[in-house]
């Protein structure tokens, strides 16, 4: 042995090959023989997912259908990621909206802020993740299809527990 | 009834042969998705289970894969011994089948029709030659592949091999001692309880020569290359050893090698110590033939069916067994692998067969003739023998640190405690 290596001497119990691998050998054939398995058949049966989750957007419309959006450039601003390109515009009336409204769900992180500052609740995130596509082009989402997105919005903060306690 | 000759007899072996083949193939096949399975199972997954009922066409899935897969050849690599090296691992796992036998024989118009592809009288002398054939694989597979992972992983499957394969050679030494006879077909029928004809032994190996089982069982397990003795494949070390270069179907042939390695090591564990084809407890299946043709019992076409199914679940259970403990324990580290092999499994067995050997003098020299009593004394010694083969490996000297290993490294075969 080498210089002043410290040898510790362990007990038989904790230092038999043998016990060891019969207590292994138990471990395993009862996992073998349990039932209960974990595997979650993916495709088949899915996640509960929390209210709160944030996923893909979705933008929330009027009664008529029109996208409640007022184009105020609120969300561009906050985006920490500048993944939301708004162009304002004004209709007849003298209202506010989006001319162009896209989200780019490859950039975005899902922080949530948009919603947040949202002053007339239009920009949701939701309760949704499975949004894969076969081009990148497909990610960047324009108004039509956000609002044409069914999922539930994520809820900010939970009902049951509004102060986050 | 007699034994087939002639034209039938050629016959029959073809026929053998190609059933006998494609069957080890199926049985490759389905031991891959069985060792998925059970790993999933064991690890509270469920295993493959989209393609096919339970996932059992995985299977193909992964064949057409393979095959559709391309072909890579490195550029350093030696071509010739690069594409032999594959053919060499399938090569003695398969022909190692030819003298296992099976089933009872199958009475037919023509004669008795052994189901033993190949009743050589040299039996299991086969088994260790061709089986040491299998390490040319792995050796040259590694040095062919041109890269220094590959070599290591080689050297180091070679290397396990040859050191195993004495233990594995000499653990079947008390086999012959107990025969007398080392062809396969005999070894099944001293198992067995007879009426008429030479002595039998009435009685599963696995008692008289429990110890013998224990050494056989893990040699073959380092044999094979299976955990706790996969030092070839060590991903962590070795990316995954000497077959790191090849891809494909070549890959694929080193994995069918391995299992067919598997599955033949069961079916010689079955041959040699469980019975064989043998039925427990009925003795309507004990059929024997005699060197000179002469046929004890009554051979019957669905005894050889029954006796094909008894030796399926045998063997299979033993696959189980070889799936269960890759899947619990984990690997040795190298020294420690070299350590068991020729420390401890070489003495330990030598001592036992010259243990067994003075016992069976002893028991001949009181005068017990061959038959179930003979068995029975054989296998107190060999429970005393396990007592202390446990009791000297349960204190913790066996597999333990290089430095401290070297210091008693005397003692540690005598089992002393270090």
């Amino acid at each position: 042995m080498p210089g002043d290596v410290k040898v510790v001497e362990r007990p038989r119990a904790e230092s038999s090959y043998v016990r060891a691998a019969a207590k292994g050998m138990s471990i395993t054939m009862r996992h073998l023989l349990s039932p209960n398995k974990k595997t979650q058949q993916y495709p088949d049966e899915k996640w509960e997912l929390a209210p709160r989750t944030r996923g893909t957007h979705r933008m929330a419309v009027h009664e008529d259908g029109r996208a409640k959006c007022v184009a105020c450039g609120l969300c561009p601003t906050v985006c920490p990621v500048n993944c939301i390109k708004l162009v304002p515009a004004e209709d007849e009336n003298g209202e506010r909206y989006a001319a162009i409204y896209e989200i780019d769900e490859f950039r975005c992180i899902f922080c949530g802020y948009c919603q947040e500052v949202c002053p007339v609740e239009a920009i949701h995130l939701g309760v949704h993740y499975e949004n894969a596509e076969y081009s990148r082009e497909r990610w960047v989402y324009d108004l039509e299809r956000l609002v044409e997105q069914e999922h539930p919005v994520t809820a900010l903060w939970d009902p049951q527990d509004p102060a986050s306690q | 009834m007699s034994p087939v000759t002639g034209g039938a007899f050629a016959l029959a072996t073809v026929g053998k042969v190609v059933l006998f083949f494609s069957v080890l193939m199926l049985a490759v096949m389905f031991a891959t998705i069985f060792e998925r399975k059970v790993c999933g199972f064991m690890q509270d997954r469920s295993g493959p289970n989209r393609v096919g009922p339970w996932g059992l066409l995985q299977v193909i899935a992964d064949g057409l894969k393979n095959l559709l897969k391309e072909e890579t050849m490195p550029e350093q690599a030696i071509r010739p011994f690069f594409l032999l090296a594959p053919v060499l691992a399938i090569l003695p796992a398969t022909i190692l089948f030819a003298v296992i036998p099976f089933a009872s024989p199958l009475p037919t118009q023509w004669g008795l029709v052994e189901m033993i592809v190949a009743d050589v009288p040299i039996g299991f002398l086969y088994v260790l030659a061709i089986g040491s054939i299998g390490v040319y694989g792995v050796a040259m597979g590694g040095w062919a592949s041109g890269s220094k992972y590959s070599l290591l992983g080689g050297l180091r499957g070679s290397a396990q091999m040859v050191s195993y394969e004495v233990a594995l050679a000499l653990s079947l030494v008390p086999l012959i001692l107990l025969t007398g006879d080392v062809r396969a077909p005999e070894i099944v029928s001293m198992q067995q309880t007879f009426t008429a004809g030479p002595a039998t032994y009435a009685t599963w190996f696995v008692f008289p020569l429990l110890v013998g089982l224990f050494f056989f069982f893990v040699s073959g397990l380092a044999e094979t290359n299976r955990l706790p003795f996969d030092m070839p494949e060590a991903e962590a070390e070795l990316i995954t050893g000497y077959h790191t270069e090849y891809s494909a179907m070549k890959f694929s042939m080193f994995m069918i090698g391995e299992f067919a390695h598997v599955i033949t090591v069961a079916a010689l564990v079955t041959v040699f110590f469980l019975g064989g084809w043998d039925i427990p407890f009925w003795q309507g299946d004990n059929i024997r033939v005699l060197s000179d043709g002469t046929v004890i019992g009554e051979p019957t076409w669905w005894k050889t069916l029954l006796t094909l199914g008894a030796f399926g679940v045998k063997t299979s259970l033993l696959v189980l067994v070889f799936v269960w403990i890759r899947w619990t324990l984990p690997r040795f580290r190298y020294d420690q692998l070299m350590d068991l092999g020729w420390k401890f499994m070489l003495e330990a067995v030598t001592v036992y067969i010259l243990v067994i050997a003075f016992v069976i003098l002893g028991i001949e020299a009181v005068g017990i003739p061959a038959g179930g009593w003979y068995a029975f004394v054989l296998f107190l010694v060999n429970l005393a023998l396990a007592g202390v083969l446990f009791f000297a490996m349960d204190r913790g000297t066996l597999i333990r640190g290089g430095a401290k290993g070297a210091k008693s490294a005397g003692g540690e075969a005598a089992g002393q405690g270090g």
